[in-house]
């Protein structure tokens, strides 16, 4: 097992601060090459603006293995000028309009503060005060004769920290799986070829993903992302059935989801990599919603594909919450996985 | 001039709920006491400080009333580690969703950073599903296990919102309780520009508590301090987003001059012609009812006091993101300052009515 302590955080605390929303990875981007160039024996950018990182292994026999964390996050781009500062916007990617109103966004590269603004309660209809705002009624704004422009992305300005057992922070989805992705690089095994791709705009549609699986052509693929939790209690004080993960369970091994039924021979593996070493894991509740994995497992002649993930509550909100230890145990059985990996693994006979 | 930025950021930057004004009470205390002849404070927790004026005693006086009270939550039931809320004074549950705030735990004196959250659809009531999610079904997540947050929490624990305050262009500063800080901060401008300045009067600065849920404040401190005109500091709407009706005003563009019933139309005739003297933009804020705010009460304490309300437009009132422009604070910082210095002697005898 390697090490992991303030270093593996400070880089986590990094990513989850800077803003990339879908088309706009830029800022998480320039993390990346800067952490994994010094390790890779190639790191190159798409034309997507994916960055893909080879690691070469020196055993005989080596297996071609993609690692994929999308880089993008949820947020918005500015589409009108109302002028004195405040701006309509649309959505990028999944985002409940229920979390929007009176939150603190950073506007554009040069994160300019703002704020999403709605009508004061005391003017508003008891009709709708019972109504969800919807997006068209919302506003960013940055202040009057503040100097944003149409076009720019914004994201969420939430601060990382540090609380108890946990992270609270903004997209977590998926710079927790960044920052995993990096750590396998430094970290990578000989017994493979490793092939990191960082994507985009993952949030819009899985699409880096498409064209990396294509670049690297891979013998198997593992989508690390991070999947919600839904465990919180039933009003009712019934049983929650459909809590998809859990806080504290350990990494969480796709079995299905929307789009993709993960290869059983390696979701296999990989619970008896974590049942050899030890570790802790839970297997996400077969349902809707996917990953990279849907867009990866589909392409070539078909790559056998699984996903891994850090479970996190309150996806694609201003602040989402995650265990630190989950993301640990993650980091430790993929690390494990890959020291496993042999072509028999896929073997058809 | 000071700068009162600074001191307004420190103000945003504490809870401060209303019944517990302390943690605000004590930097407007610091604040204050060198602008000051006395500070005290009421029985049920409102600051009163006192610039002595020049005139011969028995002198009369002035009371400017800014609550510095705000509005937030408190724990009302634990759930498996998660917190169940309910409201001190008038949240707008809309923006409660995703907010960053702060659980005092009062047992400990720990403040925990936790988040607001809506459970998914599937663990509501039907009726609720993804629509707006009332206070009573939404979630208060520490991070913490369950087992710690037991040892920690308690029911009636604070909760209040945690977002710093943010600078934004056009001198505007947002953040959560400015509503009513801002005006506490205006008051103060109003007390440093009385450093240089002689007046006959007593001025009482005022602090209140509890004008979020019950005037408690405004109504006890008026009755103790028993002033002969009583002037009211606090926001009203300003025009932006959704709100574009006539109760709306232009932020930065001046102080609001508020005239109906719950007034004195001589005052409002007084700060009117003292703003114009002075070239400050104001404008009419006509309020046909309750002015919801500390005037209401303090016009009907002990045999009525001539009241007035100077105020100042707020984008986005009650939410944690609430908008106020810097130029405005120290607009009706100035004008209440050069109003106080305006009253002679006899000001009372020529309150007319007609």
């Amino acid at each position: 097992m390697q090490t992991f302590g303030n270093a593996q955080l400070k880089l986590l605390e990094r990513l989850c601060n800077v803003i990339a929303v879908s088309g706009d990875e830029g800022e998480v981007r320039k993390i990346v090459l800067e952490e994994v160039k010094p390790y890779a024996d190639e790191a190159k950018v798409d034309a997507m603006g994916n960055v893909l990182v080879t690691k070469l292994g020196h055993r005989k026999h080596r297996m071609r293995v993609l690692l994929d964390a999308h880089m993008d996050e949820v947020g918005f781009m500015l589409v009108a000028d109302d002028g004195e500062g405040i701006y309509r916007f649309e959505a990028v990617g999944g985002i409940d309009v229920r979390h929007l109103v009176g939150k603190q966004v950073f506007v554009g590269r040069e994160r300019i503060p703002g704020v999403i603004g709605a009508k004061p309660v005391h003017l508003m209809s008891s009709d709708e005060r019972t109504k969800k705002v919807p997006i068209d009624a919302l506003r960013i704004d940055v202040g009057p004769g503040g100097k944003a422009k149409v076009g720019d992305w914004a994201g969420f300005a939430t601060k990382f920290r540090r609380v108890g057992p946990s992270i609270l922070a903004k997209s977590i989805d998926d710079r927790i799986g960044v920052a995993t992705l990096i750590e396998l690089v430094k970290y990578a095994p000989s017994n493979i070829d490793l092939c990191a791709a960082f994507t985009v705009q993952e949030e819009i549609g899985l699409r880096g993903a498409k064209v990396a699986a294509y670049y690297f052509d891979p013998d198997l693929a593992i989508a690390i992302d991070s999947s919600p939790a839904r465990d919180l209690p039933v009003f009712d004080g019934g049983e929650n059935m459909t809590y998809n993960t859990k806080l504290g369970l350990g990494p969480a091994i796709y079995v299905a989801d929307g789009s993709t039924l993960h290869d059983p021979r390696l979701v296999r593996f990989l619970q008896e990599t974590a049942e050899a070493e030890k570790l802790p894991y839970q297997i996400r509740q077969p349902g809707g919603g996917g990953t990279d994995s849907g867009a990866i497992q589909r392409s070539l002649v078909g790559i056998p594909t699984v996903s891994v993930s850090v479970p996190h509550r309150y996806t694609h909100s201003p602040v989402s919450i995650s265990r630190v230890d989950d993301w640990k145990n993650t980091i430790n059985l993929l690390h494990a996985a890959l020291k496993r990996i042999t072509p028999s693994l896929i073997a058809m006979r | 001039m000071t700068d009162i930025l600074p001191f307004l950021k420190s103000l945003i930057s504490v809870s401060g709920l209303s019944g517990f004004e302390t943690p605000v009470a004590r930097i407007i205390e610091e604040k204050w006491c060198p602008l000051v002849d006395e500070v005290s404070i009421s029985r049920v927790g409102s600051l009163h400080g006192l610039k002595k004026g020049s005139g011969k005693s028995p002198r009369p006086s002035v009371m400017i009333a800014a609550h510095m009270d705000a509005i937030g939550m408190r724990v009302s039931k634990i759930t498996d580690g998660f917190l169940h809320i309910t409201n001190i004074g008038g949240i707008d549950v809309r923006v409660l969703p995703g907010a960053e705030v702060t659980v005092h735990a009062a047992s400990s004196g720990e403040e925990l950073p936790a988040v607001i959250a809506i459970p998914p659809a599937n663990l509501l009531p039907e009726s609720v599903g993804d629509g707006v999610v009332g206070i009573n079904y939404l979630l208060v997540d520490t991070g913490l296990i369950p087992r710690e947050v037991e040892r920690k929490v308690r029911v009636g624990d604070l909760v209040s919102f945690a977002n710093e305050p943010m600078e934004l262009a056009g001198d505007v500063i947002s953040g959560h309780s400015l509503d009513n800080r801002a005006s506490v901060a205006a008051v103060t401008v109003c007390l440093e520009e009385l450093q240089n300045k002689a007046h006959i009067w007593d001025v009482w600065a005022t602090a209140t508590v509890q004008e979020e849920v019950s005037y408690l404040g405004a109504y006890s401190s008026a009755f103790e301090l028993r002033p002969q005109i009583a002037i009211a500091v606090d926001g009203t709407f300003a025009k932006g987003p959704g709100a574009n009706g006539w109760q709306t005003f232009s932020m930065g563009k001046g102080v609001g001059l508020c005239f109906g019933p719950n007034m004195h139309p001589f005052l409002h005739k007084k700060l009117k012609e003292m703003a114009e003297k002075l070239e400050i933009t104001w404008f009419l804020d006509v309020t046909p009812g309750h002015s919801n705010t500390d005037a209401f009460p303090m016009q009907i304490t002990a045999d009525g006091i001539p009241t007035a309300l100077v105020e100042f437009p707020f984008r986005y009132m009650h939410t944690p993101v609430e908008m106020v422009s810097v130029k405005d604070v120290y607009r009706a910082g100035r004008l209440l300052a050069e109003f106080v210095a305006s009253l002679d002697a006899d000001f009372v005898d020529t309150i007319t009515w007609e």
